[in-house]
């Protein structure tokens, strides 16, 4: 099965546990929870399922498509579902098998893995799933969000594409994945990989990528006294990437770089209590008759 | 009587393997507690646990408590009758209130007071008003980490998927987080189905049938003997370390053992490199030749049968591979960057925020190593291996080996230092400041390691009190009493004779001397000092002495380890030993007095009034000498054994002589030769904190 292949079965799969199928978040992120759509939403009463790709950008990770485990960018198929539906192991499970992996054939295991997230304020407890020893996904019920309890409890699920796909294709080099018949991971992705390399590593311009993150940092502020939660999430996230981009060619200093996290987990949290504080102004308009009601008492 | 079993089964999605052994003991004995307090008496008690279960099975279980009768208490015997000697009202009332008449009341005696009093029958209750309340054992266990899901409000382990609650074939009805109890359970995810249990007795059998061994004990069994058919088959010798059989055993419900194998060329990655990749990251146990040799075989575990058992070994085999060529890209890449290369990177690291970088702690260490080995007297060639070991200490912080697998600190720094071609010693030294690395770990060999490794540990702990990061309760962080620890087992092992709160200053004022300081110096010091004194009493309590014999020496100053144990122990010895009675009885005397001298004045002989004044003079003189050898040569024994010519002169001191003269200076006289003899003691031990045993 080609990775083409793997995300419209899972597509198809989660859409008909009645998840709203997304799109990748048109912004950089290092991860899928990072998507407003994950970590925003996940916030609140509201009910909120959802799945999608995410295409995640790690510059640390870069190898200039010399190592075959590791990405500057790679791809996430994320699940949220809140609040947590009951059978969602065997939910996850079921997919497993459409992608043609067979429990009975293998060895999978829910090895206990609790996720923390400082930078987020975010906390959750499960599981890495492991197939034969291989870790493909994780599994979290998140916990805590922003600095805020997580009620009623997601569940977050996060395939790693690429892991999973390795082992379905059983390929040693990633760059060697079929992404369609014909086409491989190599063929769409090793250009920008190195190039992305060679970019973060030696060309990116300090100076410059420092006073954006001044300016994004300072626009966020700015949209979230008016505010507006999304746009000022928006650039949240630029924050970060371009924090990641500065951290990866290792021109933060040690103290410096304590700052700028604390910087961007405060913007964060502040948002994760606006969206909440906005959402509740808007009357918690995704609650449905009786549980609207029920979160008036 | 008549009995029943019972079954309680929690089902839930997987437990952490690490918490499981102790879930399991807290059933148990939650589960034994509950029916003492309820008054049922049953045959056995067996308990199951399995990642995605934990049961208990009560045998013999008796239908219902043991009828009991119950004397109810009236009010007093004058209250309850009349003048004319008729019941009154009050005894009436009570009767009736009791369901019984006048005719039921006797009197008894409690406390020199009469009161009436009736018989009450009170009928034992049933398992079924019993038995119910299970649920508040099931609530009650603790674990560490708990967690909320959906719309639930109770924090559990992982959550709640169903509950079995069986009386012979009844079910015992109650509900926890929407789950009612029910005779369903459910075997193997993937090799069982969902299954109604027959009958509590056949529990363990039934779920065997469903691919589940129940009970941990015989999984491990399972285990091990699965790795010594493998040994013998293969001629390997497979070491099981205990703690991962443990968490492989918890990890799965029906084991089934497996080996694989990996490509020779990687028999050339350090041992731990590749120890590490199977155990920690992969949970597999490494296979050896019988010469202790690594081999290119692995043994894992599945949850399952021996059906497609090929595939799961060939994608363990993969991800083992893949985990193992990113190691050797690491050993190679490692090895192109010279130690100067990377000591220049621990500038940009981290240590702590107020305490600054790797580099930073690394300029301190050497400071404090090289105070260390000018105290201990060591060679110049020691103290050149002491700098450099310190000076490079760190410098694997920032390989890529390290990087990726952080419990290779200081192993991979001793690997690469020796590729390096440093001085074989200080490769070792690198290795060791590290160690212990918990409490039952091994100390340093070297004493170079064993300088540097207290050094490191000090600053973090000096500094760390320094700038306020103090361990309260659960909260250690930077484990500090670890730590703290570590430098005094160090201390203890080499037998080296350093005064601990001279140290504690010094290295106070190295960080007050480089402007990091918030809390201030006097109360650093303190906190210090009684930071280590705790530990101290920890490794002493180890030893085997009382906790009033720790109080009395460590009364002393913080120094010498072993000797204040042994202090410790003879003093213990003495404790026990009538014949030490009368000298006991002196030296706390003098001690309780001597509190009572306002400053340390001379001692004046021209004012002594009484020849036993004079006679005490004159043994504190005597015996100053040979009990200040006895201290230097930390020779206990011989130091006690010298204060002895002191006692009998103390007690015809006290016999003849009244201390607390009219005269001021007389009285002061007195007291400052109480107080010289005193000061003598305290070098011992202050004797006053010994609970001193009652001979008769």
């Amino acid at each position: 099965m080609n990775i083409q292949e793997m995300i419209l079965t899972l597509q198809k799969h989660w859409s008909d546990q009645n998840c709203i199928l997304m799109q990748a978040y048109d912004t950089e992120k290092g991860a899928g929870t990072m998507s407003p759509m994950t970590l925003l939403r996940s916030l609140g009463p509201e009910p909120w399922n959802v799945a999608y790709v995410e295409p995640s950008r790690r510059p640390a990770d870069g190898r200039y498509g010399q190592n075959p485990n590791r990405l500057y960018q790679h791809h996430q198929f994320q699940v949220i579902m809140k609040p947590s539906p009951d059978d969602i192991q065997d939910l996850y499970l079921a997919s497993l098998r459409k992608l043609g992996i067979d429990p009975a054939y293998h060895d999978i295991r829910f090895v206990e893995d609790n996720w923390e997230n400082p930078t987020l304020g975010a906390a959750g407890l499960g599981w890495e799933v492991w197939l034969d020893g291989m870790e493909i996904t994780q599994f979290t019920y998140f916990q805590q969000i922003g600095g805020l309890e997580a009620k009623p409890v997601a569940v977050e699920i996060t395939y790693g594409i690429e892991r999973l796909a390795s082992y379905i294709q059983d390929k040693e080099n990633v760059f060697d994945l079929e992404w369609t018949d014909g086409v491989t991971v190599g063929d769409i992705f090793y250009q920008p990989e190195y190039e992305h390399s060679k970019y973060t590593f030696e060309e990116s311009d300090t100076d410059m990528l420092f006073g954006l993150f001044s300016t994004y940092e300072k626009e966020a502020q700015r949209a979230m006294e008016k505010n507006l939660v999304f746009p000022a999430y928006d650039y949240v996230l630029k924050c970060s990437h371009t924090f990641n981009l500065l951290d990866a060619k290792g021109v933060i200093s040690v103290t410096e770089r304590t700052g700028y996290i604390g910087r961007v987990r405060n913007l964060a949290r502040e948002i994760a209590k606006l969206y909440v504080a906005e959402r509740e102004r808007l009357g918690f308009p995704m609650l449905k008759g009786e549980e609207a009601n029920d979160e008036n008492n | 009587m008549k009995t029943t079993n019972v079954l309680f089964e929690v089902g839930l999605e997987e437990m952490p393997a690490r918490f499981m052994d102790d879930t399991e003991q807290q059933l148990k004995q939650k589960t034994i507690e509950w029916l003492q307090q309820i008054r049922l008496p049953y045959q056995e008690i067996t308990t199951f646990i399995t990642p995605r279960r934990f049961a208990v099975l009560i045998t013999g279980l008796a239908d219902k408590q043991p009828d009991q009768t119950e004397e109810a208490k009236g009010p007093a015997l004058k209250i309850a009758k009349d003048d004319q000697g008729n019941w009154s009202k009050a005894a009436i009332g009570f009767s009736k209130g009791q369901g019984k008449s006048v005719d039921d009341l006797f009197v008894k005696e409690v406390k020199g007071t009469e009161y009436i009093f009736v018989e009450k029958f009170i009928e034992g209750r049933t398992q079924e008003q019993l038995l119910p309340a299970f649920k508040d054992i099931i609530l009650s266990l603790n674990f560490p980490k708990n967690m909320r899901w959906s719309n639930e409000n109770m924090r559990y382990i992982r959550p709640i998927k169903w509950l079995v609650a069986l009386k012979d074939q009844a079910i015992i009805p109650f509900e926890i987080a929407g789950v009612k109890t029910g005779r369903t359970s459910k075997g193997h995810r993937f090799l069982g189905g969902s299954f109604e249990i027959t009958d509590p007795s056949a529990y363990e059998e039934q779920l065997a049938e469903q691919y589940v061994i129940a009970k941990a004990e015989d999984r491990k069994q399972r285990i091990l003997s699965g790795i010594a058919q493998l040994e013998k088959e293969q001629q390997w010798v497979i070491p099981v370390d205990l703690d991962l059989l443990t968490e492989v055993t918890n990890l799965v419900e029906y084991p089934t053992v497996f080996y694989g194998q990996f490509s020779q060329d990687y028999l050339q990655l350090p041992k731990e490199v590749l120890t590490t990749s199977m155990k920690e990251h992969q949970r597999y146990f490494p296979v050896q030749n019988n010469q202790s040799e690594l081999l290119s075989y692995f043994i894992g575990v599945r949850n399952g049968t021996e059906e497609h058992i090929d595939t799961v070994a060939r994608g363990n085999e993969k991800v083992l591979r893949a985990r193992l060529q990113d190691a050797q890209f690491f050993f190679e890449e490692d090895q192109k960057q010279s130690i100067a290369t990377n000591l220049k990177r621990l500038e940009r690291m981290v240590f702590q925020e107020k305490l600054g970088t790797i580099a930073d702690k690394v300029k301190r260490v050497i400071n404090i190593s090289r105070l260390l080995a000018d105290m201990l007297q060591l060679s110049d060639k020691q103290k050149f291996q002491i700098k450099r070991t310190a000076q490079i200490s760190k410098f694997d912080l920032v390989t890529n080996m390290v990087t990726e697998f952080t419990e290779l600190q200081g192993i991979m720094g001793r690997k690469y230092a020796e590729m390096f071609g440093e001085d074989p010693v200080v490769a070792q030294a690198i290795e060791e400041h590290y160690m212990p690395r918990n409490t039952h770990d091994r100390l340093p060999e070297t004493a170079v390691g064993a300088v540097v490794s207290i050094a490191d540990k000090l600053d973090t702990v000096v500094g760390c009190f320094g700038v306020g990061l103090i361990p309260s309760g659960s909260q250690d962080p930077y484990a500090l009493r670890r730590q703290a620890l570590g430098i005094l087992q160090i201390i203890q092992d080499k037998e080296w004779d350093l005064n601990l709160d001279h140290i504690i200053a010094e290295v106070l004022s190295l960080f007050k001397q480089a402007g990091i300081q918030t809390e201030s110096y006097e109360q650093s010091i303190d906190q210090i000092e009684a930071f280590f004194k705790q530990r101290s009493a920890y490794i002493m309590k180890e030893a085997a002495l009382d906790s009033d014999i720790i109080e009395a020496v460590l009364a002393s100053q913080l120094s010498n380890f072993s000797f204040l144990i042994e202090k410790g122990k003879l003093l213990q010895e003495k404790k026990a030993d009538p014949d030490f009675k009368s000298s006991q009885e002196a030296f706390v005397r003098v001690l309780n007095l001597a509190v009572k001298a306002e400053e340390t004045t001379a001692i004046k002989p021209e004012l002594f009034e009484n020849e036993q004044e004079a006679a005490l003079y004159q043994s504190y003189l005597a015996v100053k000498e040979p009990f200040d050898k006895g201290l230097t040569q930390k020779n206990a024994k011989q130091a006690l054994t010298a204060l002895i010519p002191l006692v009998e002169p103390i007690h015809l001191f006290f016999d003849h002589t009244m201390v607390m003269a009219e005269d001021p200076a007389i009285r002061q006289n007195r007291l400052a030769l109480l107080l010289h003899i005193a000061e003598l003691l305290l070098q011992f031990a202050d004797l006053t904190k010994v609970q001193w045993k009652q001979h008769s």
